[in-house]
């Protein structure tokens, strides 16, 4: 039966027909209105390349929302990484209530993506918030965390790190796969427990950081929920993402043709670092598959 | 690095003496109270904020501004659950029944659809053989990393043409062709592990497709499908975007515009309401989490899902 062609078309049908409508037409039709000036109201107009020139040479939101989310990117994508390989690293032995711990740290991940859980750290970095009242115990003065230009982009910072869960369990798993013997091994040529982590561990779970620096990436370039509802995109564009960008653009002022534009950039960036990780990977990624393939 | 490894390494090199063995254990003993200390606290400081809101939602704002301490100084206040019925009534004339309605009516058959096109389409994947497959597999794969932000413009005059504006549709219709494909890489993933016995033993017996599909497949892999299943409640539960692009209005609201809503009309002056309210929103995700957590974690792990 596994033979039929004709069953398994019928059965991968549903998924031509979405992948069609839902993805790769959009795709492609974000492509062509990114040429096009489109206010919603009547139909586009080609306009070739005005959208991006004026992105490029006459647009500053622009260019400070694409600080804004890279400099993002660079701060979350390795702080979520260390955090999560360092607890994971901690998990990895025979401990009781490993499941336990797992769980807790997972939990921020389930809900920090929630408008509640947005709506809570708010009032968590609020002027009078638990943050400022526990740095006032010791002795710091109150932070304007949500007003300051400067200290507002941290609060988004803070809430995403907080949500290391899901690289966390990749990784403890990761950890739990690496073979016993070579660190048998380590240990009888008297390798520190550093050393052990440096030469054994880390070249091992090569490609699992390399699955979830892609992943992480991929996600923090379209942070939208928090800065969204925390600092609204303030003070002084502080927090102005692209994809709060892209949004007012498009479902604000309904400039469709620009809005697509912004998103065909924030994509060629996405991209573009995966790119670059992929190429890279050749010099950092560690491969044990060939004897596999060989099997 | 565990005891048993070491224990095991060391004799095919010699015997180790008593003041070996007494070393190793010690040092084994002061690593696990180091590592019980580093998740401890890190674990206190990851969650303590929330028992901290927790608490506000039963204190004045007087006391809320001042105090570390999560419980309110007055321990009867504990029983005063004001805050919580003036979150839930709102200052609008729906009630948060309303929108936990409205969130429901997304929730339940979005996940009901994810899974059925997740089961057809994976089992296409796993086990058949056709001209287009392979290619078709790497689109999927393709799409995993395509983020959505570049379609919402077109998908939303997709649906406006559709005369799908300010309906539900928008939110579910996708997910009824398979193009959550996180979940049908989960699916294909786990059936490709399992092995086919019981299926070939099927087919002999003269099982027809869906029959099989039904009867020997899908119990199969019923703990990916609660995996799918849990994440998809929990991610619809959270989808804050969606709602806000397609619903315009209130009644329609579902749970996170509605909290957004709240927020915009109350929120920075009675902070115990809004903090309630939203612990309220959270009590669907929190508890299919803690009923279901192990699912949640072999799901993440095997497919390395996104948080």
């Amino acid at each position: 039966m596994y033979e039929s062609k004709r069953l398994g078309y019928l059965f991968v049908m549903p998924f031509i027909l979405g992948i069609l409508a839902f993805n790769l037409f959009p795709f492609a039709a974000s492509f062509a209105l990114s040429f096009t000036d489109y206010p919603l109201i009547g139909s586009p107009t080609y306009i070739g390349l005005e959208n991006y020139e004026k992105m490029v040479f006459d647009d500053d939101l622009f260019w400070k929302s694409l600080t804004v989310t890279v400099s993002f990117a660079l701060i979350v994508v390795p702080a979520r990484l260390a955090v999560a390989l360092f607890i994971a690293q901690v998990l990895n032995f025979k401990l009781r209530g490993i499941n336990f711990f797992r769980a807790a740290y997972y939990l921020p991940t389930i809900l920090g993506g929630s408008i509640a859980i947005s709506v809570m750290w708010k009032f968590l970095f609020q002027q009078k918030g638990l943050v400022n009242i526990i740095l006032d115990t010791v002795g710091i003065d109150p932070i304007p965390w949500l007003a300051n230009e400067r200290y507002a982009v941290w609060t988004i910072v803070a809430l995403n790190t907080w949500q290391f869960g899901a690289a966390m369990v990749i990784f403890l798993a990761a950890l739990q796969g690496v073979p016993k013997s070579l660190y048998e091994a380590a240990e009888i040529d008297g390798a520190s427990f550093w050393q052990q982590f440096r030469s054994v561990t880390l070249p091992i779970i090569t490609p699992v950081i390399f699955f979830n620096m892609i992943m992480q990436i991929v996600n923090c370039f379209q942070e939208f929920n928090a800065p969204y509802m925390i600092t609204e995109g303030g003070p002084l564009y502080s927090t102005y993402f692209m994809a709060i960008y892209i949004y007012d653009e498009a479902f604000k002022y309904f400039n469709m043709g620009y809005a697509s534009a912004l998103s065909w950039v924030l994509f060629f960036l996405i991209v573009a670092i995966a790119g670059v990780l992929f190429w890279s990977s050749k010099y950092w990624v560690f491969y044990s598959g060939e004897k596999e393939k060989a099997r | 690095m565990s005891s048993d490894t070491v224990a095991t390494a060391l004799p095919k090199t010699r015997i180790p003496s008593n003041a070996e063995v007494l070393r190793t254990q010690r040092r084994e003993r002061i690593s696990l109270a180091l590592r019980y200390l580093i998740l401890g606290s890190v674990g206190l400081l990851m969650l303590y904020p929330l028992f901290w809101l927790l608490g506000a939602s039963f204190k004045s704002n007087q006391e809320i501004f001042t105090t570390i301490w999560f419980l309110p100084r007055d321990l009867t206040q504990l029983l005063d659950f004001s805050a919580y019925y003036n979150g839930w009534m709102t200052r609008t004339e729906f009630t948060f029944a309303t929108y936990f309605l409205n969130s429901f009516l997304i929730v339940i058959p979005r996940v009901i659809v994810t899974l059925i096109s997740c089961t057809l389409v994976a089992y296409s994947f796993a086990r058949f053989e056709y001209p287009g497959k392979k290619f078709l597999f790497s689109i999927m794969i393709g799409t995993m990393l395509l983020p959505p932000i570049v379609l919402r413009v077109p998908q939303y005059l997709m649906f406006k043409e559709l005369g799908m504006i300010d309906t539900y549709w928008p939110l579910i219709l996708p997910s009824a062709f398979a193009v959550d494909t996180f979940f049908t890489f989960l699916v294909v993933q786990f059936l490709r592990g399992t092995p086919r016995d019981m299926e070939e033993a099927a087919i002999i017996d003269g099982c027809n497709a869906l029959q099989l599909l039904w009867h020997i497949v899908v119990p199969l892999l019923k703990p990916a499908l609660i995996s799918v299943a849990l994440f998809q409640f929990i991610w619809t539960m959270n989808d804050f975007i969606g709602p806000l692009i397609y619903i315009s209005t209130v009644e329609k609201y579902p749970v996170s515009l509605a909290l957004k809503m709240s927020m915009d009309v109350s929120g920075e002056v009675e902070w115990a309401n809004i903090i309630a309210i939203s612990i309220v929103a959270l009590l669907p995700s929190l508890t299919v989490f803690f009923l279901a957590q192990r699912y949640f974690i072999e799901g993440a792990t095997s497919s390395g899902i996104k948080g």
